[in-house]
């Protein structure tokens, strides 16, 4: 059995079921086409793959967490945080509710400790 | 017979790939990663290789989850490096050693390793990245390769033991492989750091150095004393890399010297390090 990690999201049999569609999604991102066919229309590019609604929600949100909350793995979202023209410290900002210079200062501060 | 000639970990962040491709290996943001390798280059130069396997981790280039093996080794006439979604700039193919991949092969599944054979195979940032820090400034990768995946994106992920027990049984596979070949082995990926959910940006400097540290004992096993959900709660769900780090060190046989280490926190949300072995010089 999967030990909870607060504020971590594994991927695991209770949930790739539910991830599937979305990480399928953000897994054809690593075509250009498929890229532009999602920034010409994020919503209807959402039901092509069978997003479930609140998927479709959290991705026209930028809500990573939402996206983690179901089923939505790091390795894939990043593609589409990629897409969306977001570096590693602005997702880290818009997960823990930091300013990215705030963000940024944090990971600074563990390498002085 | 074939010698394992020394080992070199290193983190894979894809931002180093930007780095390289804006030139900003001497920015003050990118120097105290860069710099750790020039002791490297100037030790791969004295003991030539003549291939490398590389232990790494996909992130959704080659696999999916719609097949996920634990254990993935390329046999293919070539490795290529793709578009992964970021518009970072792609690396030449990577040369393939086929008799090498194939000694690994059998000697692997023959030690009951059950790996998955992979005729066609493309290459990460994970596998690249290193490869090209190794040798920067060849235009492609100068030494044919054997790629060696291990699964960190979809639980449960194999162990830090058993990854051991893979790069031990990897070195012994070179050892007993009738060539006069010798084979440099890396293992990418690492140290801590965490990219996902509200636990981003954690980074565990102590685990890490004490981690490295135990490279450089005989026995290199202190990390397998811990499961995976540890090392995640410890260093990360993307710091779980180490394991590709102990697999690496575990192919070389005996007291080890440490060539050269490195450590810097933060390129990008990551504790880079760098740590080089070889096998120590038999007194006389």
């Amino acid at each position: 059995m999967k030990r909870i990690i607060p504020g971590t999201y594994l991927l695991s049999g209770e949930n790739t079921g539910e991830g599937y569609a979305l990480n399928k999604m953000c897994f054809s991102f690593n075509s250009e086409t498929s890229r532009k066919a999602f920034t010409r229309n994020q919503e209807a590019y959402c039901r092509k793959y069978g997003l479930s609604e609140k998927q479709i929600r959290a991705i026209l949100d930028r809500d990573l967490i939402g996206l983690q909350r179901t089923g939505g793995n790091i390795y894939y979202l990043g593609k589409y945080a990629g897409l969306l023209g977001l570096d590693v410290q602005d997702w880290g900002a818009m997960q823990t509710g930091k300013s990215k210079t705030d963000f940024t200062a944090m990971l600074y501060a563990a390498g002085a400790a | 017979m074939a010698q394992v000639i020394g080992c070199v970990n290193t983190s894979h962040v894809p931002s180093i790939g930007r780095a390289i491709a804006h030139g900003l290996q001497k920015d003050p943001y990118w120097s105290p990663f860069f710099n750790g390798f020039p002791p490297i280059h100037e030790w791969l130069e004295e003991v030539k290789p003549d291939a490398v396997v590389v232990f790494y981790n996909d992130h959704g280039l080659n696999f999916f989850l719609d097949k996920m093996p634990t254990f993935a080794i390329g046999a293919a006439p070539q490795y290529v490096n793709e578009d992964e979604g970021w518009g970072t700039p792609k690396f030449p193919p990577f040369e393939s050693d086929l008799d090498l991949s194939w000694q690994l092969i059998n000697y692997l599944v023959d030690h009951d390793f059950d790996m998955t054979i992979c005729q066609e195979m493309m290459v990460d940032h994970a596998f690249a990245l290193p490869l090209k820090m190794l040798f920067p400034n060849q235009e492609k990768c100068p030494i044919p390769t054997v790629p060696i995946s291990i699964n960190t994106v979809l639980y449960p992920y194999p162990s830090a033991r058993r990854c051991a027990q893979l790069g031990k049984a990897v070195g012994d596979a070179i050892r007993a492989w009738d060539s006069d070949k010798k084979v440099l082995i890396v293992g990418t990926g690492g140290l801590s750091h965490q990219l996902e959910g509200e636990r981003a940006g954690h980074l565990n400097k102590k685990f890490d150095l004490q981690f490295m540290d135990s490279l450089m004992q005989e026995d290199p096993n202190w990390i397998t004393q811990f499961t995976s959900e540890d090392i995640i709660e410890e260093v990360g769900t993307a710091g779980l890399e180490i394991i590709m780090w102990i697999a690496a060190r575990s192919a070389l046989k005996g007291p080890v010297t440490e060539i050269h280490r490195n450590y810097h926190i933060p390129i990008s949300n990551t504790a880079a390090g760098t740590q080089a072995f070889a096998p120590a010089k038999k007194s006389v």
